[in-house]
């Protein structure tokens, strides 16, 4: 009887394909909607996620998110050096002054100064140049966003000047940083130039990161640290969700998205379920006939659910590859890099597909089953 | 020689539908005996209830009193899925609008009571062809129903009927879509096909043309059999 579902489901071609075509866009933009709110939210981390050499980040009791920082004493690295159980710890120097080209062009930018001894906190993937020529003197590494938002249309090349806050530096590399929040350059300077500048402050101290000794884990130095100098200490992980549940709280993204992504769902399951119901109500004279020649309400419900899954899945698997080639597409693009379809997007609508298809199901058995065979024998 | 068992008796089957100032006696005490070999014809005006008595002599609804014994078997006794097993392995409908499915090609119709029943697809779709080569539709097995003729269609669901072996044909207003050459062709197929001494047919009707075929007529006026003729020849 798989057969006669499908047959019957596949006749007539509008309806059928008026089915697929409402789970394949409904699927298509709860896809697209909750990969872009997970990419926006996971850029609000991007820069504790690519410091990769840390494990463990220190700050003041005050700060929530990455972005703004209440400066440390400098004392509180030494402090933070003597917990037990630390491996390593270095400074961190987080600033926002304005970048400004030799042409006149503009932009906020972020600027990481990274300890003068070892570069740690850098990102490791370099488009051009490297990380070593940071040591020459008043020298940068911007990523290749900024670089491509300050010089428009210009081939990349190394040797360029730039003034951060009237500071003369030269570009010596090209980075591939995790793109920040705000379409800001993000540029990687040694601590001792990057303090100067932000201009002159008490305390210039933003972050310390380090990793712990062998055999102790993050959240046992977080632990350590915390309770040891009174500062706040946090894994990488958690800071980054620290950053990420901020923006949730304090930004009206959340609603935004949770807007479409609830009209993309309410639509999806009225237009997709309404229309597969019509479908089952203008076949109630074959089930009535099927049921009439003797076939009974289990196989009649299978026959419902087969071709209920059939299109859900069909629809699925359309929506979600116009998903994967919109992400392919704007994934390329400067401006949405990082953003990509997420595996957890497509597991949350598939199930949100299969709660549509059971609801449509649902509603279209009812018909079947209080449907009285009788009813063939009228014309 | 008749044999012993009555294809159905009906004994005083009531039925009626809605309760109190809405309720309306359809059946009255319908007592009827279709004996097996032979073509039943029920007649009668519309509404007096003819399409009711054969609902619930097919096990489509439920009677509100009285007893249906196919063969033998009482089926208002069965439970419902029984029943649901009984009329798939017993019994065969033939409808006045044919009620073939339009997705299906003839072959594919005429198996469907097969495929209800389990029988594999090939199995069942080399039986239907058979068939349908036995009722002069050789040429369109593959043919959907939109693209046949009323014969053709009532010939195709004719097939489906026969098709699994059933005791019991019921059949509503097989010829009212026909002419009168179409109709004579059917009730010929209908007779020649169906009729074995262990097979009973019923036939709802309008069509006075057709009642030469029968060997029993009973005529229906609200809600019960007024008359009963037996015989041969009308």
């Amino acid at each position: 009887m798989n057969l006669v579902a499908w047959r019957m489901l596949t006749h007539e071609r509008a309806k059928y394909l008026g089915l697929i075509f409402a789970i394949a866009f409904s699927t298509f933009l709860l896809e697209n909607q909750t990969s872009i709110f997970a990419g926006i939210l996971k850029r609000t981390a991007s820069q504790i996620l690519d410091v990769t050499d840390a494990d463990v980040w220190v700050m003041d009791p005050a700060t929530q998110y990455f972005e703004e920082t209440k400066a440390l004493r400098d004392t509180d690295l030494t402090r933070v050096r003597s917990v037990p159980g630390l491996a390593w710890a270095v400074r961190l120097f987080k600033g926002m002054p304005v970048a400004r080209t030799e042409a006149g062009r503009f932009a906020q930018s972020i600027v990481l100064g990274l300890d003068d001894a070892t570069l740690t906190g850098a990102p490791r993937r370099m488009v051009m140049g490297s990380w070593e020529r940071l040591r020459e003197p008043d020298s940068v590494v911007m990523d290749r966003a900024g670089y491509l938002l300050l010089f428009p249309g210009e081939p990349l090349y190394l040797g360029r000047r730039l003034e951060l806050n009237d500071h003369a530096v030269t570009l010596v590399g090209i980075s591939e940083a995790g793109a920040p929040f705000a379409s800001f350059p993000v540029i990687h300077a040694r601590y001792s130039v990057a303090v100067d500048f932000q201009g002159m402050e008490r305390s210039q101290l933003s972050y310390v990161i380090g990793r712990p000794a062998p055999g102790i884990t993050p959240e046992e130095l977080c632990a350590a640290i915390q309770e040891r100098t009174g500062l706040r200490a946090r894994t990488s992980q958690e800071f980054a969700f620290d950053c990420v549940r901020y923006y949730l709280k304090n930004t009206g993204i959340p609603v935004n998205f949770g807007i479409t992504i609830g009209i993309a769902l309410v639509v999806g399951t009225v237009v997709a379920g309404q229309t597969f119901y019509l479908f089952t109500i203008e076949n109630l004279r074959q089930f009535g006939t099927l049921k009439a020649i003797g076939v009974p309400n289990p196989r009649l419900i299978g026959m419902v659910l087969l071709q209920a899954f059939s299109v859900g899945l069909i629809g699925f698997a359309l929506g979600t590859g116009m998903a994967a080639a919109f992400f392919d597409v704007f994934q390329a693009k400067t401006a949405t890099r990082g953003i990509i379809l997420m595996w957890q997007s497509v597991a949350l609508t598939g199930g949100c597909m299969a709660f549509v298809v059971v609801v449509a199901s649902l509603l279209s058995l009812r018909r079947v089953l209080i449907l009285e065979p009788a009813t063939v024998f009228r014309s | 020689m008749k044999p012993a068992i009555p294809a159905v008796v009906c004994r005083d089957i009531r039925k009626h539908f809605g309760e109190g100032d809405t309720r309306i006696e359809v059946l009255r005490g319908v007592g009827l005996e279709a004996a097996a070999g032979e073509l039943t014809f029920l007649l009668g005006p519309s509404g007096c209830g003819k399409t009711t008595l054969i609902s619930v002599i097919a096990g489509l609804l439920d009677c509100s009193s009285g007893s249906v014994e196919i063969f033998g078997e009482n089926t208002e006794r069965l439970a419902p899925a029984d029943r649901v097993r009984f009329r798939r392995a017993n019994l065969g409908f033939v409808f006045q609008q044919y009620n073939l499915l339009p997705s299906l090609s003839a072959t594919e119709n005429a198996a469907v009571p097969l495929l209800a029943a389990g029988v594999r697809h090939r199995e069942a779709f080399e039986r239907a062809r058979e068939l349908l080569h036995r009722l002069g539709l050789g040429d369109r097995l593959h043919t959907p129903p939109s693209q046949l003729s009323g014969g053709q269609q009532q010939r195709v669901a004719l097939a489906r009927a026969l098709i699994h072996g059933p005791r019991l044909l019921v059949c509503d207003e097989p010829t009212a879509a026909m002419d009168h050459k179409t109709g004579e062709v059917v009730m010929e197929l209908l007779a020649g096909a169906a009729l074995a001494p262990d097979r009973g047919v019923i036939v709802v009707t309008h069509d006075t043309r057709m009642l030469h075929f029968a060997h029993t007529i009973a005529r229906m006026d609200d809600g019960r059999i007024v008359d009963l003729q037996r015989g041969t020849c009308f």
